[in-house]
């Protein structure tokens, strides 16, 4: 992961699992898999959002500890889903715009992985109807 | 710098750009020499791979999520040799009359519109599919809007030899889609027009234009530019712009053009866009064939258009709304999804605009106004209904809460699909059809350019492209642009000994 976003690495994988339940059934080489993802997005983008990112990670692991007494990693899943779904219908446009960016960077992470595609039975084909009759 | 002398500078190889080219090509028999700058990449055939986030990569500006300045619409738009017209879906439709007389630009003429509509049409092989190359995802959405008493219509497309790999807007992995990268790029580089990839205008000056050539990053797609990377300053007897909507008012703004034409930048619309999906009991032929083959225009009535469409699972998941085990549920139904792909038709509005920040980086201003969240809301429900009507169990829907819709709540759509619920920032918008910027009409004080696409008060200096429309269009643009593209050359053309003997 890049530099800012290795010092946040467990909450995000907390926060993927909460957008992406099946996420948290990813081994190790498949969470490597998937930040390679999002670090590669990243890397397209300016460097300025990639600490933007790693601290709106930060601001919602003080929100798990002010709200639930507990980190956001240490968070049970649903309770981690129900502050995200807090935040994303609050009133304060900044709070969504967090939520929908982290949760976009989750599944392009999750869903661009050749194994995820295949498990959703999505088979788009150079062929076309020719690999399929 | 280096420096280079040309005749004509055309910026953009989209569906602007690339119609230029060509019809400005039989000029290189006089010994005029043409160039084409093209910001992306010329990929070869066999990196047309149809993977998701890496063509999403090579193909578009910020893989295809340009994000405005308020963070709550992303925007789809090419940067590869052929711009747009090589990751659309090839959806071919004539501008419509009643839009175009609406714009009411002097010296646009309806007809003269429609006529070469007609003509780039022939020449990109647009046609309706046969009925045994519409898969079920299409057929169910004609289905569904005969079971409500609408009329769907089938979008007239420009393939030659598709082979339904539903891949569209990952670029056609069998070269079949007919945009400006397969026809009128080749007929103008044949003819000596010379297309230099990976070339991105910085800015204009006076008869100028100075260009950032760049090398490809490690593992990065596509052939490397036929020229050396470094800057240049391209000393030019005509320019003509042909970015698109975002770019081509970002780079005249960027040099400074805004102190002439206090309407640059000003007027962008891009029929904001949303999808449902509809979940059935049996698999469905959905990710094979053409994905967009029909569509419902309730432009005129409502403010919206539907069409048909198909996405990749990123792109899926990323437009639902909501996450986690809801959300999980419906992607594991991807077998069984209809997709409806919902438009709005906006305005062009004050504050919605291009602009650039102090160090010159583009910028898209676009609110929401409240007429468009209305025709979203209507457009939603029509959906809905059309999905209930063709079998669907099960129907998500961005502005229903919760947004699982089920067959038994079919009757209630009205109540449960609400324009409140859309909510900027949670709502996942995005938007693909860019116009406006640099607006037809009569003169600097209203627009940017006349009728030809000549801007107001620099005789050297044209627009070819999406930037011109002085509203929305409505429908899909490709058409349209490159008759209003067609018309730039053609100005130029009968202006070009003033132009060029001076």
């Amino acid at each position: 992961m890049s530099v800012s976003l290795v010092v946040v690495r467990a909450q995000f994988r907390a926060l993927c699992v909460a957008f992406v339940p099946e996420s948290a059934e990813l081994n190790e080489p498949g969470w490597r898999e998937l930040e390679s993802e999002v670090e590669q997005a990243l890397a397209d983008r300016p460097p300025a959002i990639q600490k933007q990112i790693a601290l709106l990670i930060r601001i919602l692991d003080l929100l798990a500890r002010a709200r639930h007494g507990s980190a956001l990693a240490a968070l049970p899943p649903a309770s981690r889903r129900e502050l995200l779904t807090r935040l994303q219908d609050s009133r304060w446009l900044l709070l969504r715009r967090g939520v929908w960016g982290l949760r976009t960077l989750a599944f392009l992470g999750y869903y661009s992985r050749p194994d995820t595609a295949a498990s959703i039975g999505y088979r788009a084909d150079a062929r076309g109807w020719e690999a399929r009759r | 710098m280096n420096q280079v002398r040309a005749d004509v500078v055309i910026i953009g190889s989209g569906a602007g750009g690339g119609t230029i080219a060509q019809a400005l090509a039989p000029l290189t028999a006089d010994g005029r020499k043409v160039l084409v700058l093209e910001q992306g990449a010329r990929l070869r055939d066999d990196e047309f791979t149809g993977t998701e986030v890496d063509m999403a990569r090579a193909l578009y500006q910020d893989s295809g999520g340009f994000l405005t300045e308020q963070g709550t619409l992303t925007l789809a738009f090419g940067r590869t040799y052929g711009g747009s017209t090589a990751v659309y879906t090839g959806t071919s439709l004539n501008a419509p009359e009643r839009v175009i007389r609406g714009w009411d630009v002097p010296g646009l003429d309806y007809d003269d519109v429609a006529g070469r509509c007609r003509k780039y049409a022939e020449q990109n092989h647009v046609h309706l599919l046969p009925d045994d190359e519409i898969n079920d995802n299409n057929r169910l959405f004609e289905l569904g809007c005969q079971r409500i008493g609408l009329e769907a219509e089938q979008f007239p497309v420009n393939v030659n030899g598709c082979r339904g790999s539903s891949l569209c807007n990952l670029g056609c992995p069998n070269a079949a889609k007919m945009g400006t990268d397969r026809v009128q790029l080749p007929a103008a580089e044949a003819a000596g027009v010379e297309v230099v990839t990976r070339a991105e205008a910085l800015r204009i000056e006076d008869h100028a234009v100075i260009v950032r050539v760049s090398r490809p990053l490690d593992g990065e797609k596509g052939l490397p530019s036929s020229w050396e990377p470094g800057e240049y300053r391209i000393e030019a007897r005509a320019v003509i712009v042909a970015g698109g909507a975002v770019g081509s008012p970002a780079l005249l703004l960027r040099s400074g053009f805004d102190r002439l034409l206090p309407r640059l930048g000003e007027g962008f619309t891009c029929h904001p866009a949303f999808i449902l999906v509809g979940e059935h009991e049996e698999r469905i032929t959905n990710d094979v064939g053409h994905p967009k083959s029909f569509y419902l225009d309730r432009a005129q009535e409502e403010g919206f258009v539907l069409e048909t469409c198909m996405y990749f699972p990123f792109i899926t998941a990323k437009n639902l709304t909501g996450f986690g085990p809801d959300h999980s549920v419906l992607m594991k139904a991807f077998p069984r999804l209809q997709m409806i792909l919902v438009l709005a038709c906006d305005r062009a509005v004050p504050g919605n605009r291009i602009s650039v920040s102090g160090k010159g980086a583009t910028r898209v201003h676009y609110e929401f106004t409240p007429e468009v969240r209305s025709s979203l809301a209507r457009a939603t429900i029509t959906a809905a209904r059309i999905f209930f009507a063709a079998g669907a169990v099960r129907v998500h829907a961005p502005l229903a809460s919760p947004p699982l819709l089920t067959r038994g709540q079919a009757d209630q759509l009205e109540q449960r699909i609400r324009v409140e619920e859309f909510l900027p920032g949670r709502t996942s918008v995005s938007a693909a059809h860019l116009m406006g910027g640099c607006a037809m009409g009569r003169t600097a004080e209203d627009s940017v350019t006349d009728a030809w696409g000549r801007v107001h008060g620099v005789p050297w200096l044209r627009i070819g492209d999406s930037s011109l429309f002085p509203d929305s269009l409505e429908i899909n643009p490709y058409l349209t642009i490159m008759a209003l593209a067609d018309r730039t050359a053609e100005a130029l053309l009968a202006d070009s000994s003033a132009l060029f003997d001076s």
